[in-house]
């Protein structure tokens, strides 16, 4: 190399580095300073300061639409109007943006986390990638969904198809025949799923508690694959999260072509089961072309008519699978360290944030009947969703092992 | 219904509406030209924008967004050799050979005016069909799909070259290479090797830009020449071209007619149907010798068929809110957010929104194309660039495009490693489309297998949609086998005269014979359900990899399979060693991980421009301001991430 090329390449890196380094370190001095919130004069915390959402989905998905319905009204809304980044870092079924952001965030509220059910399954089954850990961080918001599984009428009696129903309590009761008569025909289903460590073990689990014969075939790219194969026929059994049922699968209801059996129920503010308003006044079919509807019976209802007990092992596993797959579907999170103050901004900002009539008018159609929840409902939800007893924990454990034959070690 | 169509045409004409759909198209446009970013990028760019929009200007800013990346993604593929997107790899064969010729703006002129066919095919069909494609989508089950999965396989026949042996283990080692991660059928991790990256396998970017842009850009840093090297740009290029797509007319229907039909199959994904579309062309054509060295029509086939597949992949999203390509699944989380729900309803109560969409889709294919045509001559000036002064930024842009895959320093690393398979493929005459088609069908075609026999075992062969798909792909095997294409049909007559040298191809054969004995212990420590695919496809390659190990062992030079081109090339094409692009781009990545990828992009422009281009220290500034300063631009427009650094 000519002695003019290295001096032109030196002279020339260390003016480019030399500019660049010193305006990355000037930026991060900024950012770090959390020093400002505890000063009433100041500028609000948030003011010129940019917050990174992660979410380990990629785009397009349930939770991404979550946050990109949020994050404008978060914008908007919380004081000093931070700018908000939504950051997908899909990968590994969301456990990898989720280590990403538990090797990277500081407890500064400017990197948060969304999370989904689907990242709780794998952390709560103990899967040896998972380098997150929900005791480390606290909720800023919590948006529970619930969901449907609904059958074929082909596979079902004459009789039992056109039985009409006028109450819940009707339904109730056309699930659990329904139930008894697949199993007395030993009728073997096969269900659509995306694996064995995805949401779907919660609804695996729900259909082998009611004893039913069910196959789980896996490598569905989503859960919208699986209604499709519903549709296709090539599948007689199908759930789905409560937007997409009531988007697509009520059609089929309406046209009757799906029976709805159970929901997943929803939690009320003291943890405790209960149906799910999202479904109230929803067709449960369609008799003499007249549609019936009335709200769906959740699990416990139709597993109790069924003459098993709500207590013991298998219902407590179903409760604590449950609550965190879709009581606490989505979770906003920060690690615990992060100053009080600094969440009281983030809480600011989506109190205002319900009050903004854009956000009444389209958060219906973005997250359902469900409320985005901050402060102690959110802990309560929070807590059911990551702290699962060890014996529940076994239980799954070994109920994944002996049915998909899934050791996670 | 005419009445609604008409309304909906009317109500996207007024003012407002229209310049939404135009800023849409304006920044489809722009996002499109850089590979690796897509819709996705775009949409965050414009999300904030889309509360309190109307429906119908929301809906028109998000389609013209979504309908012209495939457009102007073609520019890269063509100049610049870089896949452009996912269903613009195979366009890369011809149009980058005749930018190599000097016939770029003819190149890009045929493909502007294919994409418009194309993409107006797609929407006229889309009118008509949208009411009734219900049925049309449903009839596709997992068997349909596995079948057709094996259609797409049956193109490699095509597109292997001279030797047949090592286009099938070319296909087999890209099959292999796409079931790395975890299994469909069980969720098993193969071949991982213990690295985290892999569990979900290699992302299909990553591999396209190494496999097809790698090569080529390491080959032109060697020549030291313009890409279209001494070659005088032809006059009015671009109308040649528009009229290559008059006379390939019916060609560019049939290809749109294919595009839309495999857009609207939901679970096939836009990557194959360029390829379809491209296999289609050579077997139907009686004159196969130019193909992959600078036929027009292997521009006009692919491009046709990649904007028609947007205007199919509509059906199953709106119809069934289930995307059918990766813009498709964008667009359905932008519908969500504006409240506009995709279902059932799209073609009842909600038909005139259906109406607007298609209406919009057309009309931003029309401006993409004519914007598109409008640039073409003055960008294909690039290609008369001297290679030194334009490589790194070519090198920043494969970078920056192979890190958007997953925004993790492996995406880099495995660039370079399959960069480097890509060189050597290259340069033996290894189909590289053989192996990306492999890639790509590989978990296509496991898990509608797995799926198909759970569902039908082996009735699935007496479904009429399945028998035929079948008698299709029987068709274009037969066809396959009567000419096709060779890059290198030239070199190896000349080569045949030589004495070569064979020990390069030789641990080049042993290397894809190794994987494939790794794959086969791999999948034998898997679950029957999850290995017997890969083993299946490890033990119908193995025999053909050994024949060619044994080939070249012995010396058998008069073997068809037998082909080096660095042997064949005249003396003196050549300036530097082989290696050396890799150094160079390997010491730009290990410098990213020590003080990060834009401090580290700026130690090389400089290097670079000074050591290889020789320019002046003013000259070397501005260049590698304009470099960076184009990242920054991008970067903190579209909020991207670039890799971080160890040590600062």
């Amino acid at each position: 190399m000519k002695n003019d090329n290295l001096k032109q390449i030196i002279i020339l890196s260390v003016l480019f580095l030399g500019v660049f380094f010193l305006f990355s370190f000037l930026q991060k001095e900024e950012s770090d300073s959390i020093s400002e919130i505890t000063n009433p004069n100041s500028k609000h915390y948030f003011q010129d300061k940019t917050i990174e959402w992660i979410i380990p989905f990629k785009e397009g998905g349930g939770g991404d639409t979550w946050a990109r319905f949020n994050a404008p009204f978060f914008q908007k809304h919380i004081p000093g109007n931070p700018a908000i980044v939504v950051n997908n870092i899909p990968g590994g079924g969301s456990i990898k943006g989720a280590n990403l952001f538990a090797e990277r965030v500081k407890p500064n509220g400017l990197m948060i986390l969304g999370t989904s059910g689907t990242t709780q399954m794998p952390y709560l089954l103990d899967d040896p990638r998972v380098r997150y850990d929900y005791s480390k961080y606290k909720p800023i918001m919590a948006y529970p969904t619930g969901g449907v599984a609904y059958v074929s009428p082909d596979i079902i009696s004459e009789e039992l198809r056109n039985l009409k129903v006028n109450s819940v309590e009707e339904q109730i009761e056309k699930s659990v025949r329904i139930i008894q008569e697949l199993i007395d025909n030993k009728v073997q289903l096969k269900y659509g799923s995306q694996g064995p460590t995805s949401l779907d073990i919660v609804t695996m689990f729900s259909f082998d508690l009611l004893k039913l014969d069910v196959q789980a075939v896996f490598g569905f790219r989503g859960r919208g694959a699986g209604r499709l194969a519903f549709e296709r026929g090539e599948v007689k059994i199908d759930y789905q999260t409560s937007s997409a049922y009531l988007k697509n699968s009520i059609p089929l209801v309406e046209s009757g072509d799906a029976i709805p059996l159970f929901s997943f129920g929803a939690l009320d503010d003291n943890g405790q089961l209960i149906r799910d308003e999202s479904f109230a006044n929803s067709p449960v079919g369609v008799f003499n072309g007249e549609i019936v509807r009335v709200n769906v019976p959740h699990f416990g209802e139709v597993y109790e008519r069924l003459g098993h007990q709500l207590s013991g092992i298998e219902w407590d596993t179903w409760f604590a699978f449950m609550s965190a797959g879709f009581g606490g579907m989505k979770l906003l999170l920060t690690p615990k360290e992060t100053p009080d103050e600094i969440v009281a901004e983030f809480h600011k900002g989506i109190g205002a944030m319900k009050e903004d009539p854009e956000y009444q008018k389209n958060k219906f159609k973005a997250l359902g009947e469900y409320k985005q929840v901050i402060g102690k409902p959110a802990d309560k939800i929070f807590d059911l969703a990551t702290n699962v007893g060890t014996e529940e924990k076994a239980f799954m454990k070994s109920w994944l092992i002996e049915k998909y034959d899934l050791n996670l070690k | 219904m005419f009445d609604l169509v008409l309304q909906a045409l009317q109500t996207l004409f007024t003012p407002e509406h229209f310049v939404y759909l135009l800023l849409g198209v304006l920044l489809g446009l722009v996002i499109g030209i850089f590979p690796g970013l897509g819709g996705i990028a775009g949409l965050s760019l414009l999300l904030p924008f889309l509360y309190g929009m109307d429906e119908v200007s929301a809906l028109a800013t998000l389609i013209g967004l979504v309908a012209v990346i495939p457009t102007s993604a073609t520019f890269t593929s063509v100049l610049m050799g870089i896949p452009g997107s996912s269903s613009s790899q195979a366009t890369v064969l011809d149009g980058f050979a005749l930018a190599k010729k000097g016939q770029a703006s003819r190149a890009l002129g045929a493909a502007f005016s294919s994409s418009l066919v194309g993409g107006l095919f797609g929407a006229i069909i889309l009118t008509f069909f949208v009411q009734i494609a219900r049925p049309f989508i449903l009839i596709f089950g997992s068997a349909e799909l596995f079948m057709l999965a094996i259609f797409g396989l049956s193109m490699v026949g095509s597109l292997s070259g001279k030797s047949l042996v090592k286009g099938v283990v070319a296909c087999g080692f890209g099959i292999l290479v796409g079931s790395i991660g975890s299994a469909p059928a069980t969720g098993e991790f193969r071949m991982i090797f213990g690295i985290d990256y892999l569990y979900d396998g290699l992302p299909l970017v990553v591999i396209a830009l190494s496999i097809f842009a790698f090569p080529e850009i390491s080959e032109l840093f060697r020549k030291e020449s313009a890409i279209a090297g001494e070659s005088k740009l032809g006059k009015g290029g671009m109308l040649t071209g528009v009229k290559d797509l008059i006379k390939n007319k019916w060609l560019a229907l049939r290809c749109s007619g294919i595009g839309t039909i495999v857009g609207a199959i939901p679970g096939m994904g836009g990557s194959v149907v360029d390829w379809i579309a491209y296999g289609h062309v050579v077997q139907t054509s009686k004159d196969k010798s130019q193909f992959g060295k600078g036929d027009i029509r292997g521009v006009i086939a692919p491009e046709s068929a990649n904007n028609a597949k947007e205007g199919g992949a509509l059906m199953p999203t709106l119809l069934f809110g289930i995307p059918g390509s990766g813009s498709m699944a964008v667009f359905l989380g932008g519908m969500v957010l504006i409240g506009i729900e995709a279902g059932p309803s799209m073609v009842t109560k909600d038909i005139d929104l259906t109406y607007t969409i298609i209406w919009s889709l057309a009309i931003a294919n029309v401006l993409g194309a004519g914007l598109s045509l409008f640039l073409a001559g003055p960008i294909s000036k690039l290609t008369q660039i001297k290679f030194s002064l334009l490589a790194p930024f070519m090198i920043m842009v494969i970078s920056f495009a192979a890190f958007q895959a997953t925004k993790d320093m492996m995406d880099l690393w495995m660039l370079l490693v399959f960069g480097l398979i890509g060189i050597f493929m290259k340069r033996f005459g290894w189909s590289r489309p053989a192996f990306l088609i492999g890639f790509v069908l590989a978990t296509q075609a496991e898990s509608y297998l797995n799926m198909s026999v759970q569902f039908y075992g082996w009735e699935m062969f007496l479904r009429p949609g399945v028998i035929i798909i079948i008698i299709l792909s029987l068709i274009s095997v037969y066809y396959s086998r009567k000419g096709t294409v060779d890059e290198n049909a030239e070199l190896m007559e000349k080569e045949r005269n030589q004495k070569l040298t064979l020990t390069p191809q030789l641990i080049f054969a042993a290397a894809v014979l190794l994987f494939i004995l790794i794959a086969i212990v791999d999948s034998n420590q898997q679950s029957f359900l999850g290995g017997v695919f890969t083993l299946t496809v490890a033990y119908a390659i193995l025999p053909f990899a050994l024949w060619l190990v044994w080939t070249f062992a012995r010396k058998k030079n008069s073997d068809p399979a037998v082909f080096d081109a660095e042997q064949a090339v005249e003396e003196g094409t050549f300036k530097a060693p082989w290696y050396e692009p890799i150094l160079w781009i390997g010491g730009l990545y290990i410098l990213s991980v020590l003080i990060g990828f834009i401090p580290a992009i700026m130690v090389f422009f400089i290097a670079f421009f000074t050591i290889k281009a020789n320019t002046s220290l003013v000259k070397t500034a501005v260049l590698t301001a304009a470099g960076v300063g184009l990242l920054f631009l991008f970067g903190y427009f579209l909020n991207l991430e670039f890799p971080q650094g160890l040590l600062l």
